[in-house]
């Protein structure tokens, strides 16, 4: 016993796996404080993705509505040309409202899978790991934000199949994954904040059919902010998913935008996302 | 290399401190302070600077945990030695999952105190859940990912460098015996395999207490078994402590050292199983040696008796001095 932590630590290369339980006797070297962060974002981010990897069906599935938003509602009002888009043909100026809608539906329900991980007694478990809340939570919000972005390189290719006209410069394609991220992240913590207040999958999904829409339809991603009524304008100042479209918009279709005022406002929703979300995980884990 | 299993059951009664040098002390305290758990703390611990003095793997003093009205844990006394497997026994609702989860630092603790190898569970949370393999009552893998990917997310969130981390995860899946359907999903496990996979996720950080929470809970005679021959086998090759929780009394009288029958929040009676079976053929002066589940319901009425009304008030104001105290 005595023998186990002390011993140096000798890197195995050499060791086959599968053989022998010597690695099982030595504790790993804890991670110093402001790598643990990291460490635990990617590590949940990873799960995320193999999960991803093993069962696609959400993928596609969630492509659907989307696609019709663009083909239907899009086509349809690039015709009537009902709606002041300032010059861009309507699908161009829905395209960044849809990829942000998808993105948010997304994280909008994954407080619906820590409920289950709870249920399930996953979430217990890695509580009781060197990982403090706001870290598991941290990692969580970041891995629906690469579960988000995945779904929205999806539409970002269905909008460039039915001829958006996006940017392809790379640095921009960039900001766009980190408005994606960014907001996710809030949107994700939201969901997780209701979980840990209704502790319910159904009351939980409840909630999320009710806030989604709002979201959606008082934001600037259908039409701009100026043909909103004074009331809506308001709301709509407020809803972090405006200040997502605006961003996505600026980079993928270099319309006017107010990036640095777009990066701040999801900077700091994300932060107070993942601070509302870890002061409730205790709920769940009661 | 090995971890000497060095207390022989029964004997050593809580004079236990002898092996603890000082070397021993886990070298966690730095990674803790700099980490989320606050600089109260820290000053504690540095207060406690020996923090092995009173020897033994889990000490819960007077711990009390309370749901509303229902008091869960009342009172609970409880020492398990080094090396020992330690069975918490007793029927559903005695309190043994709050105790374990208040262990565990997922319950706070509201009245008592909880010590994991000296380290405090209310205060230093992270240096006690590092030296923690836990598997929940569920069957908590996740059916999402392979067997090998439920153990490498354990392996990451422990800090397993990534140099080691297929080699580790690899030697916990096969001390588990899941090495063949290590790369199936877990979705596809049996149950006996599914808690053997929880094993490997609590192996692969290397603990130094394993607790386990009703480990064999609705699974099959064949499939209980095998869980129980997977911990003696694992705890033979690494020394670690284990507590477990149960309610089959058959399998606490075959696997554990030790056994604490444990009714409404508290332990009613403290020893290897064939102690208490000798005790209570003594006193009820019979020839034939009674089983631990006689054991228990004996033990269990005579609890009855002394947790009539005083008990209530009693608690009620050793709650109300935790809390003006801490």
């Amino acid at each position: 016993m005595s023998a186990a932590p002390a011993a140096p630590r000798a890197e195995s290369a050499d060791h086959t796996p599968g053989s022998g339980t010597d690695l099982l006797l030595r504790p790993p070297v804890p991670r110093a404080g402001w790598r643990l962060l990291p460490a635990r974002v990617v590590a949940m981010c990873a799960v995320e993705l193999q999960k991803l990897r093993h069962d696609r069906t959400e993928l596609y599935t969630r492509a659907v509505q989307p696609a019709l938003w663009l083909l239907i509602f899009g086509q349809t009002f690039t015709r009537i040309r009902a709606i002041p888009t300032g010059g861009v043909p309507y699908i161009d100026f829905m395209a960044p409202g849809i990829i942000a809608q998808s993105a948010m539906f997304i994280a909008i329900f994954y407080g619906i899978q820590i409920i289950w991980e709870r249920d399930a007694g996953i979430l217990n478990k890695l509580l009781v790991t060197p990982t403090p809340r706001s870290a598991l939570i941290t990692g969580k919000a970041f891995a629906a934000g690469v579960k988000s972005l995945i779904q929205a390189i999806v539409v970002i290719v269905i909008a460039a199949v039915l001829g958006v006209a996006l940017t392809w410069n790379p640095l921009k394609l960039l900001g766009v994954g980190a408005a994606v991220v960014l907001a996710s992240v809030f949107f994700s913590c939201l969901s997780m904040t209701i979980a840990g207040i209704v502790l319910s999958r159904d009351r939980l999904m409840g909630f999320g059919q009710a806030i989604t829409m709002p979201l959606f339809f008082a934001s600037n991603a259908l039409y701009p902010v100026s043909v909103m009524p004074g009331w809506l304008q308001a709301v709509s100042k407020v809803n972090p998913l405006s200040y997502q479209v605006d961003a996505l918009r600026g980079l993928l279709l270099g319309t006017p935008a107010h990036l640095g005022t777009d990066f701040a406002v999801l900077v700091v929703a994300a932060a107070l996302g993942i601070a509302a979300a870890s002061s409730l995980l205790g709920r769940l884990a009661r | 290399m090995t971890r000497d299993t060095r207390d022989t059951p029964g004997d050593a009664v809580g004079t236990a401190a002898g092996p603890a040098t000082p070397t021993e002390t886990p070298a966690t305290p730095p990674a803790e302070s700099s980490s989320a758990v606050g600089t109260a703390e820290t000053a504690r611990v540095c207060a406690e600077a020996v923090p092995e003095a009173d020897g033994g793997a889990v000490s819960c003093t007077r711990l009390v945990y309370a749901f509303g009205d229902n008091r869960a844990v009342d009172g609970l006394d409880l020492a398990v030695r080094e090396g020992e497997v330690f069975g918490l026994l007793g029927p559903n609702g005695a309190g043994k999952t709050t105790a374990i989860r208040c262990i565990t630092t997922l319950l706070p603790v509201p009245a008592g105190m909880v010590r994991v190898f000296g380290h405090d569970a209310a205060g230093e949370r992270m240096a006690v859940r590092r030296l923690l393999g836990y598997v929940p009552q569920q069957l908590s893998a996740d059916s999402g990912l392979t067997g090998r990917e439920n153990v490498a997310l354990f392996a990451r969130v422990f800090d397993v460098s990534r140099r080691e981390r297929a080699a580790r995860v690899g030697q916990a899946l096969a001390a588990v015996g899941l090495t063949e359907a290590a790369d199936r999903l877990a979705g596809t496990y049996s149950g006996g395999m599914v808690r053997r996979l929880e094993l490997a996720q609590a192996l692969v950080s290397a603990p130094r207490l394993l607790i386990l929470d009703e480990p064999t809970i609705g699974l099959d005679p064949i499939a209980r078994t095998g869980v129980w021959e997977h911990i003696n086998a694992v705890r033979a090759a690494t020394g670690m402590t284990v507590l477990v929780t149960t309610h089959y009394m058959d399998e606490a009288e075959q696997y554990c050292d030790r056994v604490g029958l444990m009714h409404r929040g508290r332990i009613r009676a403290l020893g290897t199983p064939d102690e208490l079976r000798r005790g209570l053929a003594e006193r009820q002066g019979a020839d034939t040696l009674p089983t631990l589940e006689d054991v228990f319901r004996h033990v269990a009425g005579s609890g009855l008796d002394d947790n009539s009304e005083g008990g209530f008030r009693d608690v009620r104001s050793t709650r109300r001095t935790a809390r003006r105290v801490g």
